[in-house]
């Protein structure tokens, strides 16, 4: 029986539409700098178009924009739904929107004119971090507002996790951005020395675990059990894993830093703590994997769970390899390498783009009424995708590992076998491989925007009435 | 040397740790406890947005033993090492006796390798193809940054195979440069001889390397050179090596040797550095690199 009351799905459209988009924008500028890393000339010597310049705006528009969007879009939806109640504030939620695409279009502008405060994830200058914020704050008081108007009295698992989220990322950006302006464009950090760089580290650790982390973790709880039509595998386990998971991630900031002016004492905590971290993360995989017993065969026919559970495959992976790479011994060789690099986009590409193409897939025909154009482009955008991570985190594990072992070469002497140019020229053959992989996960994008355009071409937009509580409590 | 202003916040942090790690242990081995009931495993109960409920199955024991693994092992490695606050931990470790006691090793292991050349006269360690080899690994890391793998140079830094040298290049002299490094300075001369200054000097200059040149010109630049830049590069325009300033009548550039940049060079002026790479290095090292760079003009003398 459904009630008068509808959800709020424009916002929730919004938002979706603009996760494509902006995904495909990160994407191509991902593709073009991979591109400058491989053959350097293709910046043109044009300052806008630099690595420094480009490789800022590439991070903040996949990480905040496409990610972001994709969080924004469906943590309104997760949220409405699993608390049977429309959106607190309509108006509240419509700023968050226009807020949030402010944001990213001063970035797009700010960052290739050289405007940066030089934090890496937090290179925007402080008049856009105070947008940011309002936003953030105004985004958090949609969310609980929406919370508190539960017609449900427990709370479902993916909201515990969006959030922690939520009020993380508040507290993380707030303190890394605190600095002093000098101009409109300038401004310098609050924190000096070893310091600053700590605090950076722990933003950005935890911009990982919270943004990047918790927040999928909430649409991965909510869109894989509706996908398979299976209850949630542990509940019990859901509240280990999510508790040891935010209390474990804060701490995991320092293994940045290892070998470096920071204190000894720091770098074991954070060494200590992202091992300790291992079990929490993998809860959730085991959750997520799980849901799907009794239903495996659904994955031969529905590419939709498929995308779903193989962002959770690499979130497994991903998170059992960050751990590793937090011990010191295995740092001293992986640190400032490839290795790094292939680990995050195996977290960001497998991990986070595949569960937001999963969740996007399940959400756009339900907020616009409609059939999926074609079933089959699905199927073609996930073995595109797959097999441009597989290149992208292959190369980057073979290059990044090969650039470490030949640092540390020396001969009979104690001289360095190689000079630094010899690992670049090394490196060059897996740098147009993984050019290659980025290509073919941003084709699977444009794909994925074609189906998309043709799905919602000329639809009404859904109306969806709120139903009653399934049960009374 | 504490990393604390107080004891304060060493024991802030050894109590939070030790009771994080606690928590853990709390939630983990109260849940496990609980999980481990026996019959079929039930939903809890709940259902949201009209059929997501969850399950109740109790956690995996490989994965319970997995995290029990990591918090022994945590607990273990925080007695061992430090990170307690102010305790330095079992084993006394710290990167920093970590990073001496390799430079120690390193030093016992390859220091007599290198010492032995530091007796020899540089040209015959230079001409000692072993010597060579090791010279060139040295070059290969900490050299070719700015003069290049070929050690042929770049603009702003010294091509180091031919014969032309701004300090000298006699081995001494090489190893002085390497040793204590030079800093060269060009001034800029634009606001003092003005633009028909800098115009005519240049003009001037060309001619000397034998460019086709207005001799009218050329003349009203050879006045202006006698004033501001003889002092430096000589009556005759060969450069002086006790300052370093280069030899303007041959065909070597080190900033280009365009008009343009001739023209820019004498306004703007000119900076260079290299770097002192005694300290870092030690002496037999240098050593061995002087007699290398040496060796890489031997062939061009000729």
């Amino acid at each position: 029986m459904a009630t008068e009351e509808t959800y709020n799905y424009k916002v929730v459209r919004q938002f979706a539409i603009m996760t494509i988009v902006w995904g495909i924008v990160g994407m191509l500028v991902g593709v073009i700098i991979a591109a400058q890393l491989a053959w350097p000339v293709l910046n043109f010597d044009i300052p806008y178009l630099t690595f420094s310049r480009l490789r800022p705006l590439h991070t903040n528009a996949v990480v905040f924009a496409f990610g972001g969007s994709a969080l924004f879009a469906t943590s309104y939806y997760i949220v409405q739904r699993t608390c049977h109640a429309r959106l607190f504030c309509d108006k509240l939620a419509a700023f968050t929107f226009w807020g949030w695409q402010t944001v990213i279009v001063l970035a797009a502008i700010t960052l290739p004119l050289g405007i940066t405060s030089s934090k890496e994830y937090a290179e925007l200058e402080w008049p856009i971090d105070i947008l940011i914020a309002v936003v953030w704050i105004c985004y958090a008081i949609v969310f609980f507002g929406t919370i508190m108007k539960r017609r449900i009295k427990h709370i479902y698992v993916a909201n515990w996790f969006l959030g922690a989220f939520i009020i993380t990322v508040a507290m993380l950006h707030i303190v890394n951005s605190a600095a002093i302006p000098v101009s409109m464009t300038k401004s310098y950090s609050a924190y000096a020395g070893v310091q600053d760089a700590m605090i950076q580290w722990w933003y950005a650790h935890n911009a990982v675990g919270f943004f990047l982390t918790a927040g999928f973790l909430g649409m991965m709880y909510y869109f894989i059990p509706k996908q398979a039509e299976r209850p949630v595998y542990s509940y019990r386990l859901s509240i280990v894993h999510f508790w040891a998971l935010i209390f474990t991630y804060i701490w995991a900031g320092p293994h940045h830093l290892h070998y470096t002016a920071l204190p000894d004492w720091t770098q074991s905590l954070g060494m200590v703590m992202s091992l300790i971290l291992l079990a929490p993360s993998w809860g959730g995989m085991i959750n997520g994997m799980m849901t799907l017993s009794g239903a495996w065969d659904k994955l031969r026919t529905d590419p939709i769970l498929r995308f779903l559970i193989i962002a959770v495959s690499f979130y497994g992976m991903s998170t059992f390899e960050g751990p590793m790479m937090a011990i010191k011994t295995v740092n001293a060789l992986s640190h400032y390498t490839d290795w790094t690099i292939g680990h995050v986009h195996s977290g960001a590409l497998g991990w986070v783009a595949m569960v937001t193409i999963g969740s996007l897939y399940y959400l756009i025909p339900r907020l616009f009424n409609r059939e999926i154009y074609s079933k089959q482009l699905i199927e073609v955008h996930f073995w595109v995708a797959t097999i441009g991570v597989l290149l992208y985190i292959a190369s980057m594990w073979v290059s990044g590992i090969m650039q470490g072992l030949m640092w540390r070469a020396i001969n009979s002497d104690g001289t360095l076998t190689y000079s630094f140019i010899q690992t670049v020229e090394a490196m060059h053959p897996f740098y147009i491989i993984r050019t290659l992989g980025g290509l073919l996960f941003l084709i699977g994008m444009l794909i994925m925007a074609f189906n998309v355009w043709k799905t919602v071409k000329g639809a009404t937009p859904a109306v969806a009435r709120i139903p009653e509580p399934a049960m009374e409590h | 040397m504490a990393d604390f202003v107080s004891d304060f916040w060493s024991w802030f942090v050894i109590i939070i740790t030790v009771l994080s790690i606690i928590f853990c242990w709390f939630i983990v081995l109260t849940q496990a406890k609980k999980g481990q009931f026996k019959g079929e495993v039930k939903t809890t109960g709940h259902i949201w947005d009209e059929n997501l409920q969850e399950m109740n199955n109790p956690m995996p024991r490989w994965w319970l033993m997995m995290f029990y693994i990591t918090l022994v092992f945590g607990t273990i490695y925080l007695a061992l090492y430090p990170g307690l606050g102010n305790f330095q931990g079992l084993l006394g470790w710290s990167q920093a006796n970590q990073y001496d006691r390799e430079v120690a090793t390193a030093e016992e292991t390859y220091g007599p390798l290198f010492n032995r050349y530091l007796e020899q006269d540089l040209k015959v360690v230079a001409a000692d193809p072993e010597a060579r080899e090791m010279g060139k690994r040295l070059f290969s890391s900490y050299c070719i940054q700015c003069h290049g793998s070929d050690a042929r140079g770049a603009r702003g830094y010294p091509n180091l195979t031919d014969n032309d040298w701004l300090y000298g290049g006699d081995p001494k002299t090489i190893k002085t440069s390497i040793m204590s490094g030079r800093s060269g300075m060009m001034p800029a001369w634009g606001d003092i001889i003005g633009n028909e200054g800098v115009f005519n000097v240049t003009a001037y200059i060309e001619f000397l390397s034998g460019r086709d040149i207005d001799a009218l010109v050329a003349a009203k630049g050879k006045e202006v050179y006698a004033t501001t830049c003889a002092a430096c590069h000589g009556a005759n325009a060969q450069g002086m090596q006790v300052l370093g300033a280069p030899n303007l009548t041959d065909k070597v550039w080190l900033h280009g040797g365009s008009n343009k940049r001739i023209m820019e060079t004498i306004s703007a002026g000119r900076q260079g550095v290299m770097p002192p790479h005694g300290e870092f290095l030690g002496e037999a090292k240098v050593h061995l690199l002087a007699a290398y760079v040496y060796s890489l003009s031997l062939d061009t003398e000729k």
